[in-house]
């Protein structure tokens, strides 16, 4: 077995999708990099899991019994553990096309985005719309709203941060979305649509923020871009499940020459004058284990990896369903998202409901995959605050959920201790606060800002 | 980087053109490294290409993914076997632990690719043993028994000489169904899924893969 070399410029720790994009964008700026995970997966939290080893993970079952054999083979199915898909004009579609990860995967469109209005008996749900013609069909509102919500719509397409003529006589530096939503002089039920269902907001606080119309105007346009890439809705996700997304990015970093070991866990981190300066570990899986030293410029890597160093910031709920229904409501779609604003059911989160099914390659035919989330509100019965998604789910096979999931942040950022802590996934339906995530580690472990376009030209390979 | 040659007719009355992936695997000193005759380095390529013409109207491409190093520390991805149609499993004729270990791959890919995966067994150094009989170490009847066996396709080669190497490529591709068109079989660029990339003209830079 060859050895560890004595030294990295970067040694990552977990195989989560922030970990594996740096790891492949370091690898193919040509510094040497070591990748651990203690798992012997790839994915960290973000990993598909079959469905043998999801029954396992969540333990719901008599000891003895084996639920996940009425299932099928347990290898057609890879259930993601976060919900999330990717927006086709999303920033990780971006860096996928530059790093050329696509050639190792392949993506399928979400068939639909759907949004739920009204509460308990009367709910319905209606498909968002998404340009001024989709606006003028929608069921979301009434004749003359559809019109006002089509003048809307038209003006974020012309809208220019940087040209005030665009602006409609608004002061872009300190309007709220409360004002420009007021100028077109739009319905609470349409602002909440807009807002939750196409900026993608979980709660409310982006209304009343001075300064944040820009913002909220460019989400918006984000989703009408995304939706028109390829019609249908704004979403793509790659067949075999989002773990797919974490192992192409290995892959890039490995054939850039990056040193891949699962099942390794590490035992210390050494430290020199309060930097991080390396790492000890063993990787077991083998006889005798292997332990090993190695030095580290530096130390990126998932919060897991560094208790002591995180906060929690809040908790997420998720309840996983194996369901052999698709969604009502949503004309059958084998994938769909279907966000239920707080305001509908009396929350200050939205709940999401986030769909897949054989079409993707993520289970047998017959099944869906549908996962409802939010983030908790209060400590306790947190089964009953996702009780309006799970309604909505309908009949359920099998439901695993957990306790609330912490999310965690770094205390700090790094530049002190040599060591860049990655974010949890949060509630969010898309990976854009996870690019945002890698884009503010790589500058500020790299001290210059990711630039991903033309990532592969004039590229430099590490001496192995 | 060189971009390779257009990869063979396609199209056209009577003509077939069908790609199939190939992942290649073996201990690394048994120099699966060369085994792409044309292979410049591994580093920076997503996979390399070979192709194959059966006859006038028939060519066969394969896609030839690289473990990339990622199983030395067994941790291959399991990306590495989705969808491979046909898999070369090489150890070295000089080296007796070699074929144990290769072996242990034609397990996992049993494991863990799909059942239909046709599986070649190249022992490879043949052109040590020509120079130096007493050099082998595995002799041709046993890994051929093996091979029979366990239904392996099985050839003795050369990588640095390319010897059997094309009579290897040829024969998997024999076997495999070209008249079925699946996901990995069809004509590049007509995936089942979405294209990411951006409607206008994108070129390759940088890999030396024409596919």
């Amino acid at each position: 077995m060859d050895e560890i070399a004595p030294e990295y410029d970067v040694v990552v720790l977990g195989t989560g999708l922030t970990e594996c994009i740096l790891s492949g964008v370091f690898s193919v700026k040509g510094k040497k990099v070591l990748h651990i995970d203690r798992n012997n997966h790839y994915g960290g939290e973000a990993a598909s899991l079959n469905i043998e080893a999801l029954f396992k993970k969540y333990g719901n079952y008599s000891p003895g019994e084996e639920p996940w054999k009425q299932y099928g083979r347990v290898n057609d199915w890879n259930i993601d553990l976060v919900p999330k898909f990717l927006m086709s004009s999303g920033e990780l579609t971006n860096i996928l096309v530059s790093t050329d990860v696509t050639r190792y995967l392949e993506f399928k469109q979400v068939a639909g985005s759907y949004v739920q209005q009204g509460a308990g008996s009367r709910a319905t749900v209606a498909k968002v719309p998404s340009d001024a013609a989709e606006a003028l069909r929608s069921p979301l509102m009434g004749i003359f709203e559809k019109r006002r919500m089509k003048s809307f719509i038209e003006w974020v397409g012309t809208f220019d941060p940087k040209d005030p003529a665009t602006h409609k006589g608004l002061n872009m530096a300190t309007c709220t979305m409360k004002e420009v939503y007021d100028k077109f002089s739009l319905e609470t039920t349409t602002r909440d649509f807009i807002g939750h269902a196409m900026a993608l907001y979980l709660s409310d606080g982006y209304i009343s923020t001075p300064g944040q119309a820009p913002e909220a105007i460019e989400r918006i346009r984000l989703y009408g871009n995304s939706v028109a890439r390829y019609g249908k809705s704004p979403y793509i996700y790659p067949l075999y499940g989002l773990g797919e997304l974490p192992q192409g990015f290995a892959r890039l970093s490995a054939i850039y020459g990056g040193t891949y070991m699962l099942g390794t866990s590490v035992d210390e981190i050494t430290y020199e004058d309060g930097k991080a300066v390396g790492i000890k570990a063993t990787m077991s899986g083998m006889e005798p284990e292997m332990k090993f030293e190695t030095k580290a410029k530096m130390i990126l890597g998932d919060p897991s990896y560094f208790p002591g160093k995180t906060k929690v910031v809040g908790h997420v709920l998720r309840a996983i369903c194996i369901i052999d229904h698709p969604l009502d409501g949503t004309s059958d779609n084998d994938s769909c998202q279907i966000i239920i604003p707080q305001s509908q059911v009396g929350r200050h989160n939205d709940i999401y409901i986030a769909c897949v099914s054989a079409a993707h390659n993520v289970c047998p035919k017959g099944y869906y995959i549908a996962i409802v989330s939010t983030i908790a509100e209060g400590s306790a019965n947190h089964h009953l605050e996702l009780e309006p998604g799970l309604k909505r789910v309908g009949k359920i096979k099998e439901q695993f959920m957990s306790a609330p999931i912490p999310l965690y942040e770094p205390l700090e950022d790094g530049t002190k201790d040599n060591i860049f802590i990655s974010k949890s996934y949060d509630a969010t339906s898309h990976f854009e606060t996870t690019t945002d995530d890698v884009r503010d580690i790589y500058s500020r472990a790299a001290g210059e800002e990711l630039v991903v376009e033309g990532l592969r030209e004039g590229i430099q390979v590490a001496e192995n | 980087m060189a971009s390779r040659g257009p990869p063979g007719a396609r199209g056209g009355m009577n003509t077939r053109f069908a790609q199939f992936k190939l992942v290649l695997l073996g201990e690394s000193a048994v120099g699966k490294d060369q085994f792409d005759s044309y292979r410049e380095s591994t580093i920076g390529a997503a996979f390399l290409t070979q192709t194959i013409s059966l006859d006038e109207n028939t060519t066969v491409k394969f896609e030839i993914w690289d473990t990339a190093g990622q199983e030395r520390y067994k941790s291959l991805a399991p990306m590495y076997y989705r969808n491979a149609n046909c898999a070369v499993v090489v150890y070295d004729i000089t080296q007796a632990s070699s074929l144990d270990k290769a072996k242990s791959w034609v397990k996992e890919l049993q494991r863990q690719a799909n059942e239909s995966i046709i599986i070649a067994l190249a022992g490879n150094k043949l052109d040590l043993v020509s120079e130096q009989p007493d050099k082998r170490a595995v002799s041709t009847a046993d890994a051929e028994a093996y091979a029979k066996e366990a239904g392996l396709l099985f050839f003795e080669t050369s990588a640095k000489t390319a010897e059997n190497v094309r009579d290897l490529f040829t024969a998997i591709a024999r076997r495999l169904p070209l008249d079925q068109v699946g996901p990995r079989h069809s004509r590049p660029g007509q995936r089942q899924g979405v294209s990411l990339n951006p409607e206008s003209p994108n070129t390759n830079v940088g890999g030396p893969c024409a596919c």
